[in-house]
C-alpha cells in the first residue's frame, strides 16, 4: 500500500487527515516532536483500518535532522503531508524575538526545510504529491496576526513556486488555505459558526483535492470570496482598519 | 471557550466553559489547575449530569488501544463512541455487551452511567463487563481500577456520574455474534397484566422490552407490544444476506432539521401516533429478521429527533420498581395517563437482578416516557417522584434534570456510601455537575 507522511501529526487537523487517508488504505508515518504522543493514534489507526501506521520523531525547527529523518523513513511516502503549524502569540512576538522566531521558524523555515528534501527526491523518482496546509491568515496582513500571516504568506508563495518548478516532474503540490477549523489551536478563540469548519471536513475536502488534482484549496469555500474581498480593499482604507 | 450546552432534552440550556484535550497530560495539567470540572461526552444523557462550569469535551481523547479479535476484548480511550466501536467489532464477528436505544455515547459516558439495555435481565449492566479502567482523580493521578484492584473507586465509578474524576481509558468484553441481524418478535399485549405475563413468558429472550401506550384506560390500560430478540444464526438469513453476514446496508439517515413548534406534539397527535404504532401490528405475533440498527437503535435512524418537542426541551422520566410493586406501576401509570402529558415514546422492560453500590437498575419494572418542557410540569413530576418512593422505586440519574434532593437521599440505598467514596478521590469538589449540586452528592 502506498503511504502517507504526516508531518506535525498530533493535530487535530492531522487526527482527521490520518484517519481520512487510512479509511482510503494507505499506510500512514507520524511525525511529530513528542512521539509517545502519538503511539495512541497510530494503535488507533492499526485497529480500525487495518492499514500499517508508524511513528519518526521530527522537530520542524531542527533543520539539521530533516535529511536524515527522511532518509530513515520507513518508505518513501508516496503522499507528504505539511500540517504543521504555530499560531503563536502576536502580541508577545512583537516584543520578543524567541517567540517571533518560533512563529516563523515553524510555519516556514521549518515546512521550507524538510519540503526541500522531499521535493528533490520526489523529482528524482518523477512521482509524488505534496501537501501543504497554509492559512487564508497569509493572504494579507492584518495587525492581530501579521507574523504568524506572514510566516504563512511566505509558505503559500513557496508552495505556489514549488508547485510551478515541480509540474514537469509529474509531482503534484496542492496548497490548502484553511479559515477557522475547530481545533485546538483555535479552541480560546470564539469562532463564527458558519466559516468554521470541522478538522474531519477538512480532512474530506482535502482528500477529494488531492484525488482531483486541485492546486489551491480553500476550506470553507466561502474563505475564497472574503479573501478576495479583503484584499481588494486599498492599503489607504486597510490600514485604518482594526482588523 | 465559552459555549451554549445542553444535553439531549434541551433541557437546561447553560452557557458554559467547554475544552477539549487529546493528550493525558494536558487533561492532568488542566484538572489540578481549575475546580467545578465534569467530563462530558456526547451530550446523550438526558438532563443535566454532564453540564457544570469547566466542561471537559472527551470525543478528541478517542483513539482504539487495542482490540483482541480472538477473545473480543476491546481497550480504548474513554471518549470514543459506540457507533465508531461497531463499525469496528461487528464486521469482526462481536457485538457490545450492552447497549442503550442509542449508539451515539461514548465509553466514559456508557460507565459514568452504567447504561443498560434491552438484555439487562440476562448481561446485567456495562460496568459488568468492564475489565479494568483508568479514572484520573482529583490530584491528577491516573488509578487504574477494576472489580478486584481499588474495587471502592470502580464500584462508585461504575454509575457515579463523573464525580469520583474522569474516565480515560476503558478495557471491556464484547459479545460474539455470527451475523449482524437479529431474529425479531413481536407479541401484541391487550393490557398490561398481559405484558408483564408476556415478560415472564419470555424471559429466556436476550434482549426484551416493550412500548407501552400510556394513554390508555379501561380493559385497554397499559396495552403494549413486547419486541424480544437473538442474535440471529446465519442459517436464519436470506440467501443474499448470508454472502456477508456481518455486514449490513448503510441506510441513509433522516435528520429533523430544526426544532418543531411544541403544539406539534399534544394529546391528540400521541394518541394518533400510539394508534397507528399499535394497529401496524395487525398480528398478535410477527416474527422477522433485521439488522441490528433498527433493533437497537430505532430513533438514531432520525437525527436530531429531541427537536420533535421544540425550543423548551423536554425531560425524560424513568423509574424502576421492584418485582413485588407492580401495584405502584398501576398507580403511577394511572397517575401519568390521568394528566393526559405522556410521550408516545414509553418504554417498559423488567431488569433482572443487580449487585451495585450506585446503578439505577434493580429487579423490576422499569418505565422511560418524555414529557416536553411546560408549565405546572416540574410539579407534576415531583409529585410522581413522591409515589416512586413510596413504593421503594428511584429514578435514573442520566435521564434526571429536576429531581429534588431528599428523593435521591430518601430512593438511593448506598446514597450515602456512594458519597463517602466520592470524597475520598474528590475532596474538595473539583469534579462537580449541576446535577450533583442539585443532589448536595458533592458538597
Amino acid at each position: 500500500m502506498p503511504s502517507v507522511l504526516l508531518l506535525g501529526a498530533g493535530s487535530d487537523m492531522a487526527v482527521a487527515l490520518a484517519r481520512k487517508f487510512a479509511s482510503e488504505k494507505f499506510d500512514i508515518q507520524l511525525a511529530g516532536r513528542n512521539t509517545s504522543a502519538l503511539e495512541p493514534m497510530k494503535l488507533d489507526l492499526q485497529v480500525r483500518y487495518g492499514i500499517k501506521a508508524s511513528v519518526h520523531a521530527f522537530d520542524a525547527q531542527d533543520y539539521n535532522s530533516h535529511a536524515s529523518f527522511f532518509s530513515q523513513l520507513p518508505e518513501v511516502p508516496a503522499v507528504t503531508i505539511c500540517v504543521f503549524g504555530y499560531l503563536g502569540d502576536q502580541e508577545k512576538a512583537q516584543q520578543n524575538w524567541l517567540e517571533a522566531s518560533r512563529i516563523i521558524e515553524t510555519n516556514y523555515t521549518g515546512a521550507v526545510s524538510i519540503l526541500n528534501i522531499i521535493s528533490q527526491q520526489y523529482a528524482q523518482s518523477g512521482n509524488g504529491t505534496i501537501i501543504g496546509i497554509s492559512s487564508v491568515a497569509g493572504e494579507r496582513g492584518r495587525q492581530s496576526n501579521y507574523l504568524y500571516g506572514s510566516a504563512k504568506a511566505g509558505f503559500t508563495a513557496y508552495l505556489s513556486g514549488l508547485r510551478n518548478r515541480l509540474f514537469k516532474y509529474n509531482v503534484h503540490v496542492l496548497s490548502v488555505l484553511p479559515g477557522f477549523v475547530d481545533t485546538q489551536m483555535t479552541q480560546h478563540l470564539t469562532l463564527p459558526p458558519l466559516l468554521t469548519a470541522q478538522p474531519e471536513a477538512v480532512a474530506n475536502s482535502i482528500y477529494k483535492a488531492f484525488k482531483s488534482k486541485k492546486n489551491v484549496l480553500y476550506v470553507k469555500w466561502h474563505w475564497k470570496y472574503i479573501m478576495l474581498i479583503i484584499k481588494l480593499i486599498p492599503e489607504a482604507i486597510f490600514k485604518k482598519l482594526s482588523l | 471557550m465559552q459555549k451554549r450546552l445542553s444535553n439531549w432534552g434541551n433541557y437546561p440550556v447553560i452557557t458554559s466553559e467547554e475544552n477539549a484535550f487529546t493528550q493525558e497530560e494536558q487533561l492532568r495539567q488542566y484538572v489540578v489547575a481549575n475546580s467545578s470540572i465534569i467530563a462530558r461526552g456526547n451530550g446523550r444523557c438526558y438532563g443535566d449530569a454532564s453540564l457544570g462550569k469547566n466542561n471537559i469535551s472527551m470525543l478528541k481523547y478517542d483513539k482504539v488501544l487495542a482490540f483482541d479479535i480472538q477473545n473480543g476484548i476491546l481497550d480504548v480511550q474513554a471518549g470514543v463512541t459506540l457507533d465508531q466501536l461497531l463499525e469496528i467489532i461487528v464486521p469482526k464477528g462481536w457485538f457490545l455487551p450492552v447497549t442503550p436505544g442509542t449508539k451515539y455515547i461514548t465509553v466514559g459516558g456508557a460507565v459514568a452511567s452504567d447504561v443498560h439495555g434491552k438484555n439487562h435481565h440476562v448481561d446485567g449492566t456495562f460496568s459488568n463487563h468492564v475489565i479494568d479502567m483508568d479514572v484520573l482523580i482529583a490530584d491528577g493521578t491516573t488509578v487504574c481500577c477494576s472489580p478486584t484492584q481499588h474495587t471502592n473507586l470502580f464500584q462508585a465509578t461504575a454509575g457515579g456520574m463523573g464525580l469520583t474524576g474522569i474516565i480515560t481509558r476503558v478495557k471491556f468484553t464484547l459479545k460474539k455474534i455470527s451475523t449482524a441481524y437479529i431474529r425479531q418478535t413481536q407479541y401484541k399485549a391487550a393490557n398490561l397484566d398481559e405484558v408483564l405475563q408476556l415478560f415472564d413468558t419470555y424471559k429466556h429472550y436476550t434482549y426484551s422490552m416493550a412500548w407501552i401506550d400510556c394513554l390508555q384506560t379501561g380493559n385497554s390500560f397499559g396495552r403494549s407490544i413486547l419486541i424480544v430478540g437473538e442474535h440471529a444464526q446465519p442459517e436464519e438469513l436470506t440467501a443474499q444476506q448470508q454472502k456477508a453476514p456481518l455486514t449490513i446496508p448503510a441506510k441513509r439517515k433522516l435528520v429533523v432539521p430544526f426544532n418543531l413548534p411544541s403544539f406539534v406534539l399534544n394529546k391528540l397527535t400521541v394518541k394518533a401516533f400510539n394508534a397507528l404504532y399499535y394497529g401496524k401490528n395487525y398480528k398478535k405475533e410477527m416474527h422477522k429478521v433485521i439488522p441490528y440498527e433498527p433493533f437497537f437503535y430505532p430513533l438514531d435512524a432520525i437525527l436530531h429527533w429531541n427537536r420533535g418537542y421544540g425550543k423548551a426541551g423536554f425531560v425524560q422520566y424513568q423509574f424502576v420498581l421492584s418485582l413485588d410493586q407492580k401495584e405502584g406501576l398501576v398507580a403511577i401509570m394511572k397517575r401519568i395517563s390521568e394528566k393526559g402529558w405522556g410521550s408516545f415514546l414509553t418504554v417498559l422492560k423488567v431488569f433482572g437482578k443487580q449487585d451495585s453500590l450506585i446503578s439505577f437498575p434493580m429487579e423490576g419494572y422499569t418505565l422511560a416516557m418524555d414529557f416536553p418542557v411546560r408549565k405546572g410540569l416540574f410539579e407534576f413530576l415531583d409529585e410522581l417522584d413522591e409515589i416512586v418512593l413510596q413504593y421503594g422505586g428511584r429514578l435514573y440519574l442520566s435521564k434526571d434534570a429536576r429531581m429534588q434532593q431528599q428523593i435521591f437521599w430518601k430512593s438511593y440505598p448506598n446514597a450515602q456510601a456512594f458519597a463517602d467514596i466520592v470524597k475520598q478521590y474528590n475532596p474538595d469538589a473539583r469534579f462537580e455537575s449541576l446535577q450533583s449540586e442539585r443532589l448536595l452528592l458533592t458538597k
